[in-house]
């Protein structure tokens, strides 16, 4: 059977990054699990429409005894969207995907405890640091001074990445952000790669092979002609990439 | 203080091997103790165009396997006897070249010579990057055309992230040799300009050699090309790539082809 294709617009793949809740259960699950059940009865709804990734690495538990800790958790609503550090004999069908490639952020501030000092909680606490709400930070960015060569790969999904020197045919860049290019672009430029469709790319002379931003990609055969060996900034006008000669 | 200097270009038959040897005779003929390796393991040529291929005995394998010793594995040069050949196995494999090993042999070279050239095979893989590993300066040789330029720049990276030199938040040295260049050809447009080349190198530039019939004529004969024919074309070229190299100071000039001044305005008019 051959199926037309009648519309024909491109499937849009994008990147985005969410901030989960890690849990990290120990052994034996009894006691951790009723440190849990004290932490949710002082916030009802602390785990309520947060996902949240369990952390096994280092356990040494089997299938059926991660299933059950699973089956656990639903019990107190608490949905499992991952499993992180899982050795692959633990996964399958019926355990939610393994997740990798996971990177720190700031400690989730847990309930605090009755201000009446009870001494209890100390342990369930251990970790929990940043007490006070975090302030609204600028967003980050880094400078690159030297060139980027070819098989090179820059990759700062945070925020904007700025190169002084060019960036070599078979090197890329990826920034969560902007991209500024104070040399020539002849690699592959990826900005907004988290799903920021306000980031643009300027480069001080454009021979880029591919350029994207939020998951809208260009090659060089796409762009116009009198644009290469300009500076040029481009950024994203609805669902298109817009490009225009800078000066 | 020994200079460890590895030739490479990522590319394969741009001229490391020519290069290597021409360098490596150069710097033996201001009378410094030169000593060229063969890094190809497999794949040895460095003995052919030395001339030397009847003596190998024992090889750098050998060396790092404990075989033999090094100063039984160092072939000296008939014609000048500051230069020395460390050849490759022609027998094994690269896989045959161990961190340590390499280490080893050449912290003894550093010893009795001023110079370690060590010739890279092409790729970048473990042979390659065993050849740069302990390298102060890297010779980068290129051709004027797009390929080996980007072939090139990925070298160039490596040099700056894999190196003994980078990881201990040094640099390494960086030159660029441009071999086989043409300049009747680069002005027709047919090959990239000296400038387009550094342009995206952006490393500095140690010599330019012109694309001669010198260099495969010296090749056969077993001899390097500032040997076979030092007042060659690409031989001045390789001299005064080897002076810079050395620390002096020589204006970088595109050798003259061997036409006169008539042959030169014809030539340009005819392309």
């Amino acid at each position: 059977m051959n199926n037309v294709l009648t519309d024909t617009r491109p499937i849009r793949l994008k990147g985005r990054s969410f901030l989960a809740l890690v849990l990290t259960p120990e052994l034996p699950f009894d006691g951790w699990l009723a440190r849990l059940d004290d932490l949710a009865a002082r916030s009802a709804g602390f785990f309520l429409r947060r996902p949240i990734v369990l952390d096994v690495g280092g356990l040494d538990i089997d299938r059926s005894q991660l299933k059950e800790l699973i089956g656990e958790l639903a019990n107190r609503s608490v949905r499992v969207m991952g499993v992180d550090g899982a050795r692959s004999s633990l996964l399958g069908v019926d355990i939610p995907p393994a997740l990798t490639g996971g990177r720190e952020a700031s400690d989730f501030e847990a309930p605090a405890a009755e201000t009446t000092g009870d001494a209890g909680h100390g342990k369930t606490e251990a970790s929990v640091h940043h007490p006070e709400p975090q302030p609204v930070r600028a967003m980050p960015s880094i400078i690159i001074s030297q060139p980027v060569r070819s098989g090179q790969s820059i990759v700062f999904p945070e925020g904007d990445v700025t190169i002084v020197g060019s960036v070599a045919s078979g090197a890329e860049i990826v920034a969560g952000g902007s991209i500024h290019v104070y040399g020539t672009l002849r690699g592959r430029a990826l900005a907004g790669s988290v799903g920021n469709s306000s980031a643009r790319i300027f480069c001080s002379k454009l021979e880029a092979e591919l350029l994207a931003i939020d998951g809208l990609y260009k090659t060089a055969d796409d762009l116009e002609p009198q644009l290469r060996g300009q500076a040029v900034q481009l950024w994203l006008e609805g669902d298109a990439i817009v490009a225009k000669t800078l000066n | 203080m020994a200079k460890i200097i590895v030739v490479t270009s990522g590319k394969g038959g741009v001229g490391k091997t020519t290069s290597t040897a021409a360098l490596g005779a150069a710097l033996a003929q201001r009378n410094e103790k030169t000593v060229v390796v063969d890094f190809d393991v497999g794949l040895r040529n460095l003995d052919l165009v030395m001339g030397a291929e009847r003596r190998v005995v024992y090889d750098l394998v050998n060396v790092i396997q404990g075989d033999a010793k090094l100063p039984q594995a160092l072939i000296r040069d008939k014609r000048l006897e500051t230069l020395y050949l460390l050849p490759a196995s022609q027998t094994r494999d690269k896989d045959n070249l161990t961190a340590e090993g390499v280490k080893r042999v050449m912290d003894e070279l550093k010893k009795s010579f001023d110079w370690i050239i060590c010739d890279s095979p092409a790729g970048i893989e473990r042979g390659a990057t065993l050849a740069m590993r302990h390298a102060d300066i890297a010779v980068v040789v290129t051709n004027p055309e797009v390929s080996s330029v980007r072939d090139s720049d990925r070298i160039i990276g490596l040099l700056d992230a894999k190196t003994a030199r980078a990881e201990r938040g040094e640099r390494v040295e960086k030159h660029l040799l441009l071999t086989r260049y043409d300049a009747n050809r680069a002005e027709r447009g047919d090959m990239l300009k000296v400038d387009d080349v550094l342009e995206i190198l952006s490393i500095p530039l140690l010599g330019i050699i012109p694309e001669s019939m010198d260099v495969l004529r010296a090749s056969n004969l077993g001899a390097p090309v500032t040997l076979a024919d030092s007042r060659s074309a690409p031989a001045l070229a390789y001299l005064d790539a080897a002076r810079r190299l050395a620390g002096e100071t020589v204006p970088i000039s595109i050798p003259g082809e061997r036409r006169g001044l008539f042959g030169k305005i014809f030539g340009r008019r005819a392309a």
